[in-house]
């Protein structure tokens, strides 16, 4: 089994009265790539400030490796931080940017030659010791930053959105070169993103955070077929959340129709929130289905068609290989497994705070 | 970016620019240069140039260069620390910083500076609280001293506000970045933070280092007439002496040395940022 690496306890910071994190409980395992994902403003940033020793918690005790290091400087901590915008030294090379940590730690020369020689191929930027950063593009100068902090042989690596200010196409490869750094170094990486499809991708474990809270946390299989809330199954993925009524165990009112589903334990009778992704929501004909509807609008998207579906006074994202044409009258069908069933928060706080153990 | 059509009409625009640089810039400085080598007949010489080389004229140039330095270092060591605390503060709002350190501007720097003369002065206000505690007084006017007060007073803010700028315009993230890199206070502050305001340094000292040189009114009101600097014996030759050539020559000399100067300056920032 792998071992807790960090430990957030308790952690609570605020800034000018207004509350940021309350009360956040974490452990980031060995050797894993952890993701904070949340929208802006929602603590990820903070967490990461806080772990990196750049904000101290106004309580709470922050543990790496059984060591208590909530008050230790930045400088002596045994992590290493990619910012956003790269944070780069202009006013050094390449080769002095990536030297600067082993230079503070007056490695020698020849250690510290080989050493951006290695960091400098593990990043795909073999010769560029010369160059001064502002000659770089924005890719490139990511590199150098993620190279400048790995030569340091940290135990983790914190990244703070650093994909944020690349193109598309640069985020996409990026993506797939961080995954194969994490594998290649066998470090921890702990990653802060607003980009649920970034989290995804590259993530062995996320966190979702929104108003200084966890929403929930696990792999990102879990997180987006059982979302906990439905705050969770809106950020991640497009979804279907209708408010609807648990009959019983395993069977749910949608919109005065009767699903089949697979949870139970939320009682009888109960008001309750589902999700349905709208790729499993299967189109048939208008007598086959649970449910009738009327398709009223329809794009193509590539890989699949995008459709919503009007039924009983609510409006269904549908994604499907196959076109239904707008106007067309339809029959709508889910499958037990894929009917997530979730509590209904009591108010916009218990939303808030519906936390994970 | 094309804001005019054609090549005529940018002309005809820079025009009126053209023109008063011709007249107020360059067909004055030809003067000067003109005045400078030549000597009362027209004929031409270099003794108006050479002439700085005579003891009183060469004794006036290094004390004008001494204090000039002085100031320059007065300056720096008072505005960098500022600078560095205004920057740190990072003020949302910070134009009114800069109006703070602009204010005492607006009013004439005579005026300022003959405001010193009536502190200093042997019966001035400061000797006047002197004796009132019965301490004793002190001789602060027209010595060399008064003088780097005067400059200090009069050029600080320009010393101030590059350097705030320069550590102002620093990401917060690079100092973060080198401690988190490993770097104590110390060491973030030498290798990172100094380089990165080395431009706001080196604008700063010669915008301070230049008009502390040349200045004639400072060293005249509170030097009185015992210190005379280099700007003051060209403004005696203009005013008093009538030997127009001997001020220009002199003149030249003066624009030589702040030439040099910038080049040692522009040199030593564009190592700076390689």
């Amino acid at each position: 089994m792998s071992k807790d690496l960090i430990t957030l306890e308790h952690i609570s910071k605020s800034y000018d009265s207004q509350l940021i994190l309350d009360d956040l409980n974490l452990s980031i395992y060995e050797n894993s790539f952890v993701t904070l994902l949340g929208p802006s403003g929602c603590g990820k940033t903070t967490t990461l400030r806080i772990i990196g020793g750049f904000e101290k918690p106004d309580q709470g005790k922050v543990i790496f490796d059984g060591k208590d290091i909530t008050n230790l400087a930045p400088n002596k901590r045994q992590l290493n931080t990619v910012f956003q915008k790269y944070a780069l030294f202009t006013h050094m090379t390449i080769a002095e940017n990536i030297a600067f940590g082993l230079k503070i730690k007056n490695k020698s020369d020849s250690y510290i030659k080989d050493k951006i020689k290695y960091a400098l191929k593990l990043v795909n930027l073999e010769g560029f010791e010369k160059r001064m950063p502002d000659s770089l593009s924005g890719g490139q100068q990511q590199r150098i930053a993620i190279a400048r902090a790995i030569v340091n042989e940290p135990k983790v690596l914190l990244l703070d959105e650093p994909l944020g200010a690349l193109d598309l196409k640069m985020r996409q490869d990026m993506q797939y070169e961080l995954k194969r750094l994490k594998e290649e170094l066998g470090i921890t990486f702990i990653y802060v993103t607003h980009d649920q499809e970034e989290a995804l991708t590259m993530s062995d474990h996320i966190v979702v955070m929104n108003q200084g809270y966890i929403q929930q946390e696990g792999s990102p299989e879990k997180i987006y077929n059982e979302p906990e809330n439905a705050f969770v199954a809106d950020f991640i993925g497009d979804s279907n959340i209708i408010r609807s009524t648990m009959v019983r165990d395993e069977l749910v009112d949608i919109l005065g129709a009767k699903f089949a589903c697979v949870d139970k334990g939320f009682g009888e009778n109960k008001p309750v929130d589902v999700v349905i992704r709208p790729e499993d929501v299967e189109l048939v004909s208008p007598n086959e289905g649970t449910l009738e509807g009327v398709v009223t609008d329809l794009t193509f998207k590539g890989v699949h068609y995008e459709m919503d579906v009007e039924a009983n006074g609510y409006e269904w994202l549908v994604h499907s290989t196959k076109l239904s044409a707008v106007g067309t009258k339809v029959g709508i069908k889910v499958d037990p497994f894929n009917i997530q069933i979730m509590n209904v928060p009591a108010s916009e706080d218990e939303e808030a705070i519906s936390e994970t153990v | 970016m094309k804001l005019f059509k054609s090549r005529k009409t940018s002309a005809l625009m820079s025009s009126p620019y053209i023109a008063w640089a011709t007249i107020f810039i360059i067909i004055p400085l030809c003067m000067v240069i003109y005045y400078g080598i030549t000597d009362s007949n027209g004929q031409l010489t270099f003794d108006n140039i050479t002439t700085i080389a005579k003891p009183g004229y060469l004794k006036a140039l290094i004390r004008s260069v001494e204090l000039a330095l002085i100031s320059t270092l007065v300056c720096f060591i008072l505005a960098y620390p500022l600078g560095m605390i205004l920057a740190g503060m990072k003020l949302k709002n910070n134009s009114y910083i800069v109006t703070l350190f602009i204010l005492p501007m607006w009013m004439n720097f005579l005026l300022r500076t003959l405001t010193w003369m009536t502190l200093l002065e042997g019966k001035g206000v400061i000797n006047t609280i002197l004796d009132f505690f019965h301490l004793p007084t002190m001789k602060i006017i027209n010595t060399p001293g008064a003088i780097v007060l005067g400059m200090v007073y009069n050029f600080l803010p320009f010393m101030i506000l590059p350097i705030y700028n320069s550590l102002n315009s620093i990401d917060e993230n690079v100092i973060n970045a080198a401690k988190d890199l490993g770097a104590d206070n110390l060491q973030t502050f030498l290798r990172i933070t100094l380089p990165l305001s080395l431009p706001g340094i080196l604008s700063g000292i010669t915008m301070v280092f230049i008009p502390a040189l040349t200045t004639f009114a400072i060293s005249t009101m509170l030097g009185g007439s015992k210190i005379l600097l280099i700007g003051n014996i060209i403004e005696q030759e203009f005013t008093q002496l009538y030997d127009w050539n001997l001020g220009s020559g002199l003149s030249i000399v003066l624009m030589l040395f702040i030439l040099l100067n910038m080049i040692i300056e522009s040199v030593s920032s564009k190592k700076g940022d390689r």
